[in-house]
């Protein structure tokens, strides 16, 4: 496999180069791309775009002949779908009537109602009309277009369309083509709009298709204003027949003449019809294209740690859309036209693209390290992914060829496009996409750049939060020691319920779903009831195809007036009721319908020759010669569809139109006149004649004017309910909101907003080391070693250990004792014999010290907590000693008074002990005396304060009293961190080992004399117990490297190192049972509690969680870039906070990140958590409460006015709700507010 | 689809033998039946939906006829073939995870949702070529498909109780539409294989192994969950 090894190393340095060429030059990488994609896309220019509009082609009438299905030779700009016969002719009469001249008397019903009612002779004519020639007879009936059934989903239309007969549809359809239904109808209007479909619609109407022009040309309404009827009377026609048209033209102008008519005709045109995409395609459309962004969305979530998820999110689209565009121009480019519909094959190509390497390039690169350069980052990232991609594409590459060798057309075409777009996709990756994302790393590297300067240099750092990004900068602080309430509080009060409706809905976005919902239906029910739409569609598929026959109405024999078929008496229930008026009235034209065709209508010609020619309210205009442009254009293929036509792909010919001019007089109008149209309608009300036709629009106008005025009103109460009165002036008032101005729930309660000062607790004279606390008490210590006991309710000092503290001595500025005692105070294993002698009488002889104080620390390298091992620290034992012998050496009675309160079977090094100051192995070469160890480590439990100095010795102290009870000196190495549950101690110390101690309390008999009288009983250990502290056992190599953390709980005690790797050890008997492996640096951060989760981070900035019953990871997060500093967990989140100054909130059972809150510079280390929705953090100078379900910032408490540069380091909740957090040199206990208490 | 239909006429016989391995499943990776039910219903809804979208194909194509007295024409289709299909998927779904935590080896293979609308779409597409692309031949077409299919499996699952399943799914499913065929429930416009289309084993397997793939994520997720309410307690 050396060629593979070697191909691979080739490409893993190719990518390597690539990488560092695209970070480096990013602007003329990306101008070059989209350059490129634009030059790849420019034949897309020439192609068709996509519509389903028809295309018109016109023809003369004179010499038109059929043509024939060949194409025959070159024919100039016939277009290529003008081949073979159209499906149909189309023929319209157009009918131009009106009553003239208008009389005072007549209603308005009669503006229409003559007129419409001569269609029928109109109608009669037509149909009968024969033109007999040499070569034979034809009529209207050999030429029409039989139709059949109507599609089985418009039962509803059988009375009003034709059915197995001539498709000749006109307004008489309304009424079955009888005019004895038309005089009985006594509401015209009413039959014509019970057909229209209720709401919207996309397809031509009925109404459109009967009276063949557009609903407001018409003129059939009761507020026309011309008073002009137009309909037209359409005829399709199957076969042509020039010599039968123009008969039956000369026929209609010889007995309706139009007088000032000049339309054209000898034209024809030519309608060609696309294919159109039903609803039934559409759906797995849209299904498919549906799943595409579902995939899209899936995937590009994915991308995580990068500045702007969205930006490389887009990038990534844009990624794979524009190598798509790129394969069609670029295979358009090299002669290939594309024939499958694009829309349909786009989402496949899509997914078969697909955004997966673009996803693994984001995940290599953010994996690489933080430290390094963008560049090499970039090149790094590349490289490492490259032969996964090379190979990748290889696979689909090949995949895709195989497709192609189906010989299929469609689908190698598909993969022909595929192949194509997967070689751009990869150019565009490699060029765009890397160099897009290498920005973004830059950003990123830039953001942390500003953020971290300012500390780099020393300076202050800036106010907190105008570096919060999460939520409004908060107000100015007013003064020191205020709170500052920000409106999300009232989120963890007791909310009003109307907000808490407004919240419920706010989360859960229900307004938005249900509009969203509702909008999805509509469209369905729109779709579906549409008349052309889906059912029809679906129900002609299935009718269509049964072998059966169709056995519904479809009985009758083909009608030879074509329309009137009967369904039944209840087929039109208005015009059954009206049968019984109708009699009364007689029917003026029976002669009319008994006409030959040779008989023609003279009565008609009269009244036009009576009509005065005067009042010409007909006019023909240009408009007139192609009326039916004027119409949607689905109106033809809507009219087919109904008999399960398509036009699709075919084309028909209108054939030019036949006018006819009607004049009736106001006589006949009369006549005509249903008794009820007189009473029904309303007076004319001539002079206002034009208005009603404004009304509609006055109306709508009111309707909306008050709507918006509603719409105003509504939002600004939900404004005044919602906001707080003074948003407007924000900060100033916050301080000052009393309870009246806060927002009350129902029981009339009102939160109350006090303002909360910090106690400062002082009195330690440097920084505060380590902090402690059961929950009553509250034990400090600072770095000059001194232990202070605070009484965690009021605050009050209670003891300080040693006694007398150091000061700081003013004129060296070194560390002067105050007073000698301290030392041995301190560092004596038993204190209680020489508690019973005044402490300076014992101690007054004592040498002088202070020489031998040696402030050159320079020589010496700083104790740091980790990296020095202590025997290098200070340890001034031996100094100590040889100073004091030579003074004066112990009395032996002293020291033989001594008594072991450990059993006989005590440890040696205590033996030794007693004997004199003979300390572990000490590097001699420091000419100090011994002062004391540092305090590392500190636990209090009950009143026993449990410290762990840097030499390895363990003491533990009565916190009331501020005596040492007990000592133990088993182990040399620093005690680097201390677990203090039950009766039991564990010390992990420098050198990876683990001590377990059992602290024994036992009454004690003969030492009563020992102990100092005055001393109140403690509540948990008698001070007259003596107790004793014994190592049970030792783990020499718990770990390969120091122990930095050392949590216990539950009884298990928990260790990380760093050594990587994090060990579970029962605290009982102290056995290992788990180690666990996962992190690949140090171990930073531990969470352990009752509920036996166990959380870890590391330097790695990983977060896992274990489950401490099986030793199995449950999950694995990447959360910080650097370091993670402190970890906390509630029943269901994790909150971990990192170096990189964020505080992050993942869900715990998902392992998913919520939200993470941006801190300011170098404070996001110490963590709390008050209740399950309470969070504290430290901040420079301030504690801040954050809404935990909101990632809100609630308060922020300052501590003091000079707050800066000192940052909350630790931070420790106690049991009753309050705080306390080390502040320099002092302590902050902050009394969270009783409404926050509340929430538990 | 009707392809799908019978999937589930399938299914429905075969769902008897596995019943107590399914009471196992409830035992073993979840404590309660309700995040069964609730899987089994977002799979059985999938299913429905999948089978009205891809019948719409299949009616353009003019696949399939049901005679109009067999059915009420709500859809194109008969009334009782979503059902069908949401209940085979349904099954399938909950099959597939079962037996992967009966035979001991979870399918870590691309368990993205990501990957899973991926199988989806590709799945829409092979019925989309089945439908709409004309091939020269029958014999061409049902190659291509199988072709395709082997593919699907081979880019998303790529486990052997995966494809054994889906080969013993579609046999049977396709006996089973053969049944129906024959006994006169539906039929097709052009069978070239006694009666039925040649090309519906391969899309039985490309549908089962879509299905199961849903259905391992879906349990995925909810072992997820469980596990960790388990930690929890």
């Amino acid at each position: 496999m050396t060629v593979r090894e070697r191909l691979r190393e080739k490409i893993s340095a190719a990518f390597y180069r690539h990488g560092l060429l695209c970070a480096s030059y990013p602007v003329p990488i990306i101008l070059f791309t989209s350059a490129s994609i634009l030059a790849c896309c420019y034949p897309l220019l020439r192609l068709p775009l996509p519509g389903t509009g028809p295309v018109e082609f016109t023809t003369r009438v004179r010499d038109y002949t059929v043509p024939s299905h060949e194409p025959q030779g070159d024919l100039g700009e016939r277009p290529d779908w003008y081949r073979g016969p159209p499906v149909a002719y189309i023929q319209q009469v157009l009918v131009k009537a009106a009553v003239s001249p208008w009389d005072s008397t007549l209603v308005p019903v009669d503006v229409f109602r003559s007129p419409l009612g001569r269609v029928f002779s109109l109608l009669e004519e037509i149909r009968n009309h024969v033109h007999n020639d040499g070569s034979g007879v034809r009529s209207l009936e050999a030429l029409c277009l039989q139709v059949t059934d109507l599609l089985p989903g418009l039962r509803r239309m059988q009375t009003v369309l034709p059915e197995h007969g001539c498709l000749l549809v006109s307004p008489g359809n309304y009424w079955q083509n009888q005019r004895e239904l038309f005089d009985s109808d006594p509401d015209l209007l009413k039959t014509v709009h019970q057909h229209e479909p209720k709401g919207l619609h996309t397809s031509a109407t009925l109404r459109d298709l009967l009276f063949g022009v557009p609903v407001k040309h018409t003129g059939v309404s009761l507020y026309s204003r011309k008073r002009v009827v137009t309909y037209t009377i359409t005829m399709v026609l199957g076969s042509y027949d020039a010599r039968f048209l123009s008969s039956l033209r000369a026929r209609l102008r010889q007995l309706h003449p139009s007088v000032n008519c000049s339309l054209r005709e000898d034209h024809m045109v030519h309608v060609h019809f696309k294919e159109e995409i039903g609803m039934a395609e559409l759906i797995p459309l849209v299904t498919t294209y549906i799943i595409l962004f579902a995939y899209i969305y899936f995937s590009t979530r994915k991308i995580d740690m990068v500045k702007s998820k969205w930006g490389l999110a887009l990038a990534a689209v844009v990624t794979v859309l524009s190598s798509l565009l790129m394969s069609v121009g670029l295979c358009t480019l090299f002669g290939l036209t594309p024939t499958l519909n694009g829309g349909e094959i786009f989402p496949y190509l899509v997914v078969v693209i697909g955004l997966e390497n673009v996803l693994v390039l984001t995940k290599s690169v953010v994996s690489t390290p933080v430290d390094l350069e963008v560049k090499l980052r970039i090149a790094q990232g590349l490289s490492n992914e490259s032969w996964s991609i090379m190979k990748n594409m290889a696979t689909e590459l090949c995949i895709i060829l195989i497709g192609y060798f189906t010989l299929v057309p469609a689908i190698q075409e598909f993969c022909l496009f595929a192949v194509v777009g997967l070689v751009s996709d990869f150019f565009l990756q490699m060029f765009f996409f890397t160099t897009v994302l290498s920005i973004d790393i830059r950003r990123m590297e830039l953001a942390d750049l500003n953020r971290r300067l300012p500390a780099e240099a020393g300076m202050p750092p800036p106010k907190p939060g105008p570096l919060r990004p999460r939520e409004a900068p908060p107000p100015p602080r007013p003064s020191p020691y205020t709170i500052t309430l920000q409106t999300p509080a009232f989120r963890n009060l007791r909310l009003p319920k109307r907000l808490r409706v407004v919240y419920f809905l706010a989360r859960t976005r229900l307004a938005q779903r249900f509009i969203m919902v509702g909008t999805v239906i509509w469209i369905g029910i729109l779709a579906y009831t549409d008349p052309a739409g889906l059912r029809t569609y679906l129900a002609a598929q299935v009718s269509e195809q049964s072998p059966l026959g169709e056995g519904g109405a479809g009985g009758l024999p083909p009608h030879l007036g074509g329309a009137s078929v009967f369904p039944g008496a209840g087929g039109d229930p208005a015009s059954t009721l009206s049968v019984l008026p109708a009699p009364a009235e007689p029917t003026p034209l029976p002669e009319n319908q008994s006409q030959g065709h040779h008989g023609a209508p003279r009565e008609g010609v009269p009244h036009q020759a009576q009509a005065p020619p005067l009042v010409p309210q007909i006019s023909w205009g240009a408009e007139d010669e192609e009326g039916w442009r004027r119409l949607s254009f689905r109106h033809w293929p809507s009219l087919f569809s109904y008999y399960n036509i398509t036009l699709a792909k075919r084309y028909i010919s209108i054939l030019p139109v036949i006018p006819v001019t009607l004049h009736l007089s106001p006589r006949e109008a009369i006549e005509t006149r249903h008794p009820q149209d007189t009473r029904h309608p309303p007076p004319p009300s001539l002079k206002t004649n034009d208005l009603p036709a404004d009304l509609t629009l006055y109306k709508v106008a009111a309707l909306g004017l008050a709507a918006g005025v509603l719409l105003v009103l509504l939002l600004f109460c939900l404004y005044r309910v919602l906001c707080p009165r003074n948003y407007g002036q924000n900060g100033v008032a916050h301080g000052r909101r009393r309870r009246g101005d806060l927002p009350c729930d129902d029981y009339g309660y009102s939160p109350p907003i006090s303002e909360i000062s910090p106690l400062l607790l002082r009195g330690h004279s440097m920084d505060i080391e380590c902090l402690a606390s059961d929950g009553m008490l509250l034990a400090s210590c600072c770095l000059a070693g001194q232990i202070r006991v605070w009484d965690a309710q009021t605050g009050d000092c209670l003891t300080v250990i040693p006694k007398h503290g150091l000061r700081r001595s003013s004129s060296s500025g070194c560390w002067e004792q105050r007073d000698g005692g301290g030392v041995f105070d301190e560092d004596e294993g038993y204190p209680l014999r020489r508690r019973t002698t005044p402490r300076p009488a014992l101690f007054e002889d004592q040498p002088d010290l202070t020489p031998l104080i040696d402030t050159n620390f320079d020589s010496q390298p700083p104790s740091h907590l980790l990296l020095t091992p202590p025997r290098d620290g200070f340890d001034f034992g031996g100094l100590v000693e040889r100073a004091y012998l030579e003074h004066e050496p112990p009395s032996p009675g002293l020291t033989a008074s001594y008594p072991s309160p450990s059993p006989p079977s005590g440890p040696p090094p205590q033996r030794r002990r007693s004997l004199g100051y003979i300390q572990p192995p000490v590097p001699q070469g420091q000419g100090t005396p011994d002062w004391e160890s540092a305090v590392w480590a500190m636990e209090l439990r009950g009143n026993l304060i449990a410290a762990g100095r840097s030499s390895g010795k363990l003491e533990l102290w009565d916190a009331v009293e501020g005596s040492l009870r007990c000592s133990n000196e088993d182990g040399v190495s620093g005690i680097t961190a201390l677990a203090f549950l039950n009766n039991r101690i564990v010390a992990a110390r420098l050198d990876g080992s683990l001590d377990f101690f059992t602290v024994d309390i036992n009454k004690p008999l003969g030492l009563l004399q020992y102990r100092g009288d005055n001393i109140p009983p403690s509540p948990c250990y008698s001070s007259e117990d003596v107790i004793s502290c014994q190592l049970t056992r030792s783990v020499q190599c718990a770990h390969q490297k120091p122990i930095t953390v050392l949590r216990a709980a539950a009884g298990r005690v928990v260790t990380g190192s760093q050594d990587h790797t994090v060990r579970v050890y029962r605290l009982e008997d102290s056995c290992c049972l788990f180690t666990l492996q996962g992190h690949s640096g140090g171990i930073t951060a531990i969470y352990i509690d009752q509920t036996m989760v166990l959380a870890s981070g590391g330097q790695d900035g990983a977060i896992c969680l274990w489950d401490v019953l099986t030793g199995s990871r449950v999950s694995h997060v990447y959360g910080h870039r650097g370091d993670v500093t402190s970890l906390v967990c509630t029943t269901s989140c994790v909150i971990s906070s990192g170096l990189d100054d964020l505080i992050s909130i993942w869900d715990r059972s998902t392992g998913i990140k919520l939200y993470s809150i941006q801190q300011e510079v170098g404070c996001g280390a110490s963590l709390g958590v008050i209740s399950e929705s309470l969070l504290v953090t430290g901040g420079q100078g301030c504690v801040s409460f954050w809404d935990l379900n909101f990632g809100d910032l609630l308060q922020t408490v300052y501590l003091g006015q000079s707050s800066d540069g000192q940052g909350v380091r630790q931070l420790v909740v106690l049991n009753n709700a309050a705080i306390v957090c080390d502040f320099g040199s002092e302590l902050s206990l902050v009394y969270v507010p009783s409404v926050l208490e509340k929430l538990d | 689809m009707a392809d799908s239909t019978v999937v589930s006429d399938q299914q429905r016989s075969g769902s008897g033998q596995t019943d107590p391995s399914r009471g196992t499943y409830i035992a073993v990776i979840t404590n309660r039946s309700t995040t069964l039910v609730i899987r089994g219903f977002m799979l059985f809804s999938i299913g429905v939906f999948l089978a009205l979208v891809l019948n719409l194909l299949q009616v353009q194509r003019n696949v399939t006829l049901f005679p109009p007295d067999v059915i009420s024409s709500i859809f194109s289709s008969a009334w009782w073939v979503p059902p069908c299909c949401g209940t085979a998927s349904a099954i399938i779904g909950l099959l597939y995870p079962c037996i992967d935590c009966r035979l001991g080896e979870p399918h870590k293979f691309k368990r993205e949702w990501s990957s899973v609308m991926r199988c989806v779409a590709v799945f829409v597409g092979i019925n989309h070529a089945s439908a709409k692309v004309d091939f020269a031949n029958n014999v061409q077409l049902s190659l291509t498909l199988a072709a395709l299919s082997i593919g699907l499996w081979w880019t998303f699952d790529r486990s052997r109780s995966g494809f054994g399943l889906g080969v013993v799914i579609a046999l049977l499913a396709t006996l089973s539409t053969q049944l129906l065929v024959y006994n006169g429930v539906f039929q097709y416009t052009s069978p070239d294989f006694l009666y039925i289309r040649s090309w519906l084993p391969c899309i039985f397997f490309a549908g089962v192994i879509t299905m199961g793939n849903i259905g391992r994520q879906l349990a995925l997720y909810e072992c997820k969950l469980m596990s960790e309410k388990a930690h929890q307690d």
